[in-house]
């Protein structure tokens, strides 16, 4: 591998574009028993994951959907495929790499990121992941970096110790969903004391009509190590609704620090309904940055559980809710222990008619004494037809603690946008200034490459060219 | 022509006419101040001249070196070399000053304003800025706020002047620059006009006080009653006006 930077170029914004491909195999549409259980015996999985993944699916078909949050009920369960396994091969070097998919790549401005990338990359193409590298002396550290399914046949102990332990199929219609059909996503293992200096990043894309993706990603953090994940979405644009509904789970053990940073940009047909959770043990610190560009609806509360003394979490999101979208998201904080903080930022803007929502929990147990909490969730809505709504939730049963919450609406006026226009600024630079100057929370805690490219992205949804 | 021409010039605000056929032959290369009550339309003729999308041009003409420029949306109208020193500068949150004022200078190079006159990098910008934000008699610090956000009144129209200095226009509005401003300020915001002063700079002073015009000598002054401009003449109608106020005018 020629890798020697360790920043992934994202050009989140050129990827309305779509490959013919011949899928090795494509599950017949819609849901039932012999396709979870065809799924695992593709997959060649282990006795127990296909008992799980069947009691998954009985799960879904109990639960309802939520009854609160976004309009979901054009989400056509029996029109997705729930399998779609592009390339029987799996490769580990960039050459063996099928020549269509690198296409794509190239477009998506992977190849470069092949060039430049120092840390290893997993790029997710359909269900699979076709294309895994990761750096040696990472290796030599005991890191894992695998594709979730190749991690189950590698390390099923591990595997098994931790999966679904944070986010149990019961959770909700869709954590039981994905963990009926789930496929691809990362697993991360980080032994004791090592730090992972350069952020791990992988890369999803759904390409496939109608098809729901569903990676599932665990991350364990061993004590005191430290690691920075990203993922970067982006999926073309189709004229039937695609679903992406993933599940991550986090564990963080005594001392540990996990980042956790998402830059969604779907495209504005998909339901992107995301469960993502961590559990914090002493002293660990969880941190979910989380930026929502794209998708027809997101619904998306990162969480931590910080279940021991000192544990942290820092939740700082970003949504941006255009013509059609609904930004659903928010954070959860749940404090079990005594002197545990949390601090959530959360920004949202909306344009054209978009509808941007906070929803957020903060729970503190009873005996939870000395606990810090703080919210501060900011609104900027762009125009008359856009909303914004703010749902907060606070369960407190302790009285030994110190909370803070903020939140507030704020508006660009004509007068605003005329006074940056005067002096030479175009129109839709000025909104793109404004609402840059907002986020500015979320966009100084991403990686350079990623901040330009956000701010890009920003930019170009002012000038509208988006629909 | 050089300049900025106005010809029979009708404005309503919410289908009220505010500018009721207005004429002003304002060269360049000349300093020009206009006076007038309360309410007669100055902020609005600004405002048209810039583009601010509000005001409606009824009827009428704005031209500015030989083109009209009403149907120019406001950056293109700063692309050709105009400037408005605002009476109520916005407060903007998330945009530093130095970078608002670098990234106007970016869309002026941009349009090809005389790319040359401008700062070649951000450095050279730097540089540029901190020499004339010390002349106004603003610290270091004071760039890196966000735009006008807890500037004192004399702050804000000093950081009008700022901006001017570094957009280097051709022409300017300066909408009651002289409001709010101390003894001194007046001195240094009246240098800095002086400063600009060309045969390729022209300026039109918005004030309701002498004061500022004793330090920038007026070459014309108009003055303006209910959307018109009902006298014209030099630095002695600015005394008259002081001395009598506007009654007479009125009655014109
Ligand atoms: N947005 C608006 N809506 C309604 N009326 C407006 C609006 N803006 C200005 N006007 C009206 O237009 C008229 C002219 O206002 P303008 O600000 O141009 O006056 P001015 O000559 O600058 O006054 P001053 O010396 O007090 O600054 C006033 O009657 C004002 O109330
Ligand atoms: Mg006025």
């Amino acid at each position: 591998m020629r890798n020697t930077k360790n920043i992934l170029t994202l050009d989140l914004k050129k990827y309305d574009f779509r490959d013919k491909v011949d899928y090795v195999y494509t599950a017949p549409k819609g849901l039932t028993r012999e396709i979870v259980e065809e799924i695992s015996y593709l997959k060649e999985e282990p006795e127990w994951m296909r008992k799980f993944r069947l009691e998954s699916f009985d799960i879904f078909l109990k639960k309802s959907l939520p009854e609160w949050g976004p309009d979901l009920s054009e989400v056509d369960f029996d029109s997705i495929s729930y399998y779609v396994k592009p390339t029987d091969r799996k490769s580990a070097s960039w050459e063996d790499v099928p020549d269509y998919i690198k296409k794509t790549f190239e477009k998506l401005g992977i190849p470069e990121a092949e060039r430049k990338f120092l840390a290893g990359v997993g790029a997710q193409y359909d269900s699979e992941v076709v294309y895994h590298n990761i750096k040696k002396d990472l290796e030599k550290k005991g890191v894992i970096f695998l594709d979730t399914d190749t991690a189950l046949k590698e390390y099923p102990d591990l595997f098994k110790e931790y999966f679904g332990k944070v986010v149990p199929p019961t959770d909700n219609k869709f954590a039981a969903l994905n963990s009926a059909v789930w496929s691809g996503g990362s697993f991360i293992y980080v032994p004791p004391g090592v730090h992972v200096d350069f952020p791990l990043q992988a890369y999803f894309r759904i390409n496939a009509a109608s098809m729901g993706q569903f990676e599932r990603t665990l991350i364990i953090a061993d004590e005191y190590s430290f690691i920075h994940y990203i993922e970067g979405c982006t999926a073309p644009t189709y004229s039937s609704y695609s679903l992406h509904s993933a599940v991550v789970e986090i564990i963080a053990k005594k001392g540990a620090r996990v980042r956790y940073t998402t830059i969604q940009n779907w495209a504005h047909n998909i339901y992107n309904l995301v469960t993502k959770r961590a559990v914090a043990y002493r002293d660990a610190i969880v941190e979910w940055v989380d930026g929502n560009i794209g998708s027809k609806v997101t619904m998306k509360y990162p969480c931590v559980i910080m279940k021991e003394k000192g544990a942290r979490a820092e939740i700082i999101s970003v949504s941006y809710a255009g013509k059609g979208q609904h930004q659903d998201t928010g954070a959860k904080v749940i404090h079990l222990a005594p002197y545990t903080s949390s601090r959530i930022i959360s920004k949202s803007v909306s344009k054209d008619g978009g509808r941007a929502s906070y929803r957020g929990l903060v729970r503190i147990v009873k005996g939870a004494k000395g606990v810090k909490s703080n919210v501060n969730c900011d609104a900027l809505i762009l125009d008359e037809k856009s909303r914004s709504d703010t749902y907060p939730y606070m369960e407190i049963m302790e009285e030994e603690v110190d909370i803070g919450h903020e939140a507030s609406v704020g508006r660009i006026s004509e007068e605003e946008i005329f006074y940056l226009t005067s002096r030479g600024i175009p129109e839709s630079e000025a909104y793109a200034l404004v609402v840059l100057g907002f986020i500015e929370p979320l966009t100084k805690e991403l990686p350079m490459e990623y901040a330009v490219e956000l701010n890009r992205l920003i930019q170009l949804e002012m000038e509208g060219a988006l629909g | 022509m050089k300049g900025l021409i106005i010809r029979n010039l009708h404005v309503s605000i919410e289908n009220k006419e505010i500018l009721k056929g207005l004429n002003l032959n304002l060269e360049t290369g000349k300093i020009h101040a206009i006076m007038g009550p309360n309410a007669s339309g100055k902020t609005t003729l600004g405002c048209v001249i810039m583009g601010h999308p509000k005001y409606k041009v009824k009827k009428g003409e704005i031209i500015f070196k030989g083109k009209n420029i009403l149907e120019l949306p406001a950056d293109q109208r700063a692309a050709l070399g105009l400037y408005l020193g605002f009476q109520y500068p916005l407060e903007i949150k998330g945009i530093t000053f130095q970078h608002f004022i670098w990234r106007s200078i970016l869309a002026l190079k941009e349009k090809k304003r005389n790319g040359d006159i401008f700062p070649k990098n951000f450095i050279e910008f730097k540089k540029e800025l901190r020499k004339k934000a010390d002349i106004l008699g603003f610290d270091e610090k004071f760039i890196e706020r966000e735009i006008n956000v807890g500037f004192s009144g004399g702050e804000k129209k000093r950081a009008e002047i700022l901006q001017m200095l570094m957009l280097k226009p051709e022409f300017v509005i300066l909408d009651e620059i002289d409001s709010g401003l101390d003894v001194d300020s007046v001195k240094i915001v009246a240098q800095a006009i002086e400063s600009m002063r060309s045969e390729n700079f022209g300026a039109l002073l918005i004030t309701h006080y002498q004061r500022i015009l004793n330090y920038v000598k007026p070459d014309k002054v108009y003055v303006m009653v209910d959307g018109r401009i009902v006298k014209q003449g030099t630095f002695e109608l600015v005394k008259e006006v002081e001395k009598f106020g506007y009654k007479v005018f009125e009655k014109v």
